[in-house]
């Protein structure tokens, strides 16, 4: 998050030495929720401190150097898919021209609506042996034919490729809606031909936007804890999962964490540095480049090639669920169900109100504080994105524990009170977490609508007499709507997606959509986990259009 | 060596059209070697087209286009860009962000060896004078410094032909009339063959040796920038290079022309006989500022322009001419001046309809 710099920056810590100034109450919530990250990731890091050695012997003799190379392969596969995916739609939606191009620039970005976990069971149950697609294949070609085992490293890697291509789409269709066909017409007036051309200018120039939205897939990748375990695929997160729930090893969940947390602290650095050449790089081109018309069969190749990619990773499955949806749904439509649903919406709102609060406070704080604490302040506050699921669950849970069998202790030598656990199997617990995990996602969209109510904006409205209270209730709060709007839902969506959390957190008898599909994906009832996942998709489907309205060309 | 010279550019009657909508019809022209041309036209006007047909990015429908006698473009045969020896500098420069100057001007000389890239390449840079940037990347550098660069990426290559499409639009105007006299002697200096488009007849003016006044996909003339002034072929040339009016006139006998302004002599390349009423183009250094004349005008309007103040004039008989006078002899809207006319060159057009 670029936080502008005014011409007093760093001044507190330039000043320290003569004069040490007290940080404001603003400065100081911005710290506390700066502390809260921070204490999950450095519970993980103490857990060293008591190595469970036996749990890492038995995972070394059966399973690490499995877990290893699977999480190895899968971040490589999944990053070559969605990079082609990614950067072949883009370039073809934001450079060229072709029947349904307009189209297409939106609905590819559907499959983002789609949680990874849900198109991962989706196609398992259609490309299984026994489901409609290798059906209709005996029937059309003879019982001899067979499709790749689904259940395979190279389903894993073809499932969330098509599930997160976006973030690659996303950033590169930008890069190249600006370069246009000029770059291109460039090189071939400097002797390229298009392919060559394409490899030595179009690529390179949108290489910042390529890469950064690459790191973002590699992050999901490693955090992914949902479609890993549909497919029994052993990773990091699910390898955590078990040490706590399988062998009941909080610090050999823990130690499994810390690692992942640094190969994901080690991809978080290279996006940074991407970050700072995107805005360095940004070419001079004019914004709305001319596109490159395709002619004859070449138009046609482009629209197939995006229509295939829309089906299979949208279309189709969107019209399965419907249709497994439509078989069960008398009798899944239940009391149950209302309440599944009902928890789902309720944590999602809870969650959302708010972490976009603490967005809201900690943006302000950063609008009125422009110095250097301030700035990375804001920065570790909005770190928990990076963090998977999983290890945040354990690095959230270990000290909460530790808190309330404190405060156990305590009440029982001072008061001799047999006292329950106050924070265990609470909301509070989960509330935390989401807010760790999520916080970015608010923050983002507040903090750029922040940014538009420049200190101009004030001034003009100072001149006219409004101050205090009523300035931020008629300008800032309205100029502030969209963005904290737009907050609200990616918060609100982000929640009732999120598998892993909910999972290992929630309190009894908190079971949310989710987790539902969690339960009866692991057990194969593709269609009764149908229902709850249309539901996702139907929610997920509202920060896309949030995105469209800024995107549209 | 050919004892005939073969012109570098050769358009043959070539046409282009988008969407059935006819945007070049039948143009032609030749630009010798060293030769500086230019496009010149309002927007719209079908030049960026040709400009682009000759690059390679756009088919032609009909005639041929040849560059050092190669037929390049004919109707549904088009050599691919790379391998026409074109050189192009573009409107917005195009230089690729992610890579120094020195990349960006090395660019097309890959496959040259190593030893005659890094000659050529500083040999470039050199000649714009831009060699003490050659680490920077382009957004290190200043608009002006941007298009020299562009310049001397598109000549490091040696290209047959150098194309310039707006080359000077994205600068400021200050700007722009010192690097168009600096590209002419860039150019020169280097002996390139060049053509550009532009919608600035004073870019014209400054870079080009011979322009062509385009409109409606048509080249109307195609001349140097003197005759085109003095001698323009059309009142639609007229009107668009330099500024002037069209009075009426009756020629009175060989060489003489009475009108408005009285009976005016000249060169006169007319040969409507005697007592053919003609149209006559008057330029504002036509008209001499003179007190004492018995000549009279009333001033209509003044546009002040430093040195000079260009006067729209009303004559006795309601014909307008403008007049460009030295700015210290200052009159105001209303008043009545005595004026001369000063008419060398008498460029006359049948009267319309």
């Amino acid at each position: 998050m670029p936080i502008p710099r005014s011409h007093n920056a760093g001044a507190l810590m330039r000043g320290s030495g003569r004069r040490f100034r007290w940080p404001s109450g603003w400065q100081w919530l911005v710290m506390l929720v700066a502390l809260l990250v921070l204490m999950p990731l450095s519970v993980l890091f103490i857990a060293w401190l008591e190595p469970a050695w036996d749990i890492w012997r038995h995972l070394q003799q059966t399973v690490l150097s499995r877990l290893l190379f699977n999480t190895f392969k899968l971040v490589v596969g999944v990053s070559l898919g969605a990079l082609l995916l990614g950067v072949g739609l883009a370039w073809l939606t934001g450079a060229c021209d072709f029947p349904g191009r307009r189209h297409f620039s939106w609905t590819l970005l559907l499959p983002l609506a789609m949680p990874t976990y849900v198109l991962a069971f989706v196609f398992l149950g259609l490309f299984d042996f026994s489901g409609p697609v290798q059906t209709q294949l005996r029937i059309w070609f003879g019982p001899g034919i067979r499709l790749p085992e689904m259940r395979s490293a190279g389903g894993v890697i073809l499932v969330m490729s098509l599930a997160l291509y976006p973030y690659i789409y996303l950033l590169a269709r930008n890069a190249f809606r600006t370069q246009g066909k000029r770059a291109l017409e460039a090189a071939q007036s400097l002797g390229c031909s298009p392919v060559v051309g394409f490899f030595r200018v179009v690529l390179p120039m949108a290489r910042p936007w390529i890469a950064g939205g690459t790191a973002l897939v590699l992050m999901e990748a490693l955090a992914d804890f949902g479609a890993v375990s549909i497919f029994n695929y052993d990773t990091f997160t699910t390898a955590i999962y078990k040490a706590w729930f399988g062998f009941f090893s909080l610090p050999a969940a823990a130690q499994l964490s810390s690692l992942l947390v640094v190969l994901v602290f080690g991809l978080i650095l290279i996006e940074q540095q991407l970050r700072k050449r995107m805005r360095f790089a940004q070419s001079r081109l004019a914004p709305q480049a001319e596109r490159i018309q395709l002619y004859g069969w070449h138009k046609w190749a482009a629209t197939a090639a995006c229509s295939l990619v829309l089906g299979v990773a949208f279309l189709l499955p969107t019209l399965q669920l419907l249709r497994w949806t439509l078989g069960i749904f008398h009798q899944e439509f239940t009391r149950r169900y209302l309440d599944l649903l009902g928890h789902s919406l309720l944590l999602g709102l809870s969650a959302a109100l708010l972490i976009v609060t603490l967005a809201l406070l900690v943006a302000y704080c950063g609008r009125r504080h422009q110095d250097r604490l301030t700035g990375s302040l804001i920065r570790i506050s909005t770190l928990g994105y990076a963090l998977p699921g999983t290890v945040l669950a354990v690095g959230i849970f270990i000290p909460l524990a530790g808190l309330d069998n404190l405060l156990i202790d305590l009440a029982r030598s001072l008061f001799g009170i047999e006292m329950k656990p106050l924070l265990q199997g609470t909301l509070f617990v989960m509330l935390l977490a989401y807010l760790i995990r999520f916080m970015a996602a608010g923050f983002k969209s507040i903090d750029s609508a922040m940014h538009r109510v420049t200190t101009n904006i004030d001034e003009a409205s100072r001149l006219m007499g409004l101050r205090g209270l009523r300035l931020l209730w008629r300008i800032h709060l309205p100029m502030l709507r969209g963005g904290i709007f737009t907050a609200l839902t990616l918060v609100f969506v982000d929640v009732m997606k999120e598998m892993p959390i909910t999972l290992m957190t929630r309190p009894f008898g908190w079971d949310t959509l989710a987790v539902k599909i969690y339960e009866l994906t692991s057990e194969g009832e593709w269609e009764r986990a149908a229902m709850p996942s249309l539901t996702l998709l139907l929610s997920g489907l509202l920060p896309i259009v949030l995105l469209m309205r800024g995107t549209d060309d | 060596m050919p004892d005939k010279k073969i012109p570098i550019l050769e358009l043959n009657a070539i046409s282009q059209a988008y969407d059935s909508q006819l945007v070049v019809k039948d143009l032609s022209l030749i630009l010798e070697a060293g030769e500086i041309g230019c496009l010149l036209g309002a927007s719209g006007c079908g030049k960026t087209t040709v400009l682009r047909t000759i690059a390679g990015f756009e088919p032609l429908l009909e005639g041929e286009i040849r560059i050092a006698g190669e037929v390049v473009s004919c109707y549904n045969e088009l050599l691919p860009p790379a391998k026409r020896r074109i050189g192009m500098v573009f409107q917005d420069y195009a230089l690729f962000p992610h890579l120094t100057i020195f990349d960006n001007v090395a660019f097309g000389l890959r496959g040259t060896g190593r030893v005659e890239l890094l000659r050529r390449t500083n040999e470039a840079l050199e000649l714009v004078g831009l060699y003490a940037e050659h680490k920077k990347y382009p957004h290190e550098i200043s608009g002006g410094q941007q298009q020299r660069v562009a310049l001397a990426r598109a000549i490091a290559p040696r290209p047959a032909l150098l194309l310039m499409d707006e080359p000077f639009s994205n600068l400021d105007v200050s700007l722009r009339e010192r690097l168009s006299m600096e590209v002419r002697d860039i150019l020169k200096e280097n002996g390139t063959t060049a053509l550009f488009v532009t919608h600035n007849q004073h870019e014209a003016f400054a870079v080009a040796d011979r322009i062509g006044v385009m409109a409606g996909g048509e080249i109307l003339q195609w001349d140097s920038a003197h005759d085109l002034y003095h001698r323009p072929v059309s009142t639609k040339v007229a009107r668009f290079v330099g500024e002037g009016e069209m009075i009426a006139g009756l020629i009175s006998s060989a060489g003489e022309i009475t009108t408005g302004l009285g009976c005016l002599r000249g060169h006169l390349n007319d040969s409507r006989p005697i007592g053919s009423a003609v149209q006559l183009l008057v330029r504002p250094e036509d008209i001499v500022h003179d007190d004492e004349s018995p000549l009279k005008a009333e001033v209509l309007r003044r546009s002040f322009r430093g040195a000079n103040i260009l006067y729209h004039l009303l004559l006795q008989n309601g014909e307008r001419v403008q007049a460009l006078v030295p700015s210290h002899c200052d009159h105001q809207p209303g008043e009545q001046i005595g004026i001369q006319p000063d008419v060398r060159h008498l460029v006359t057009f049948p009267v319309p309809g």
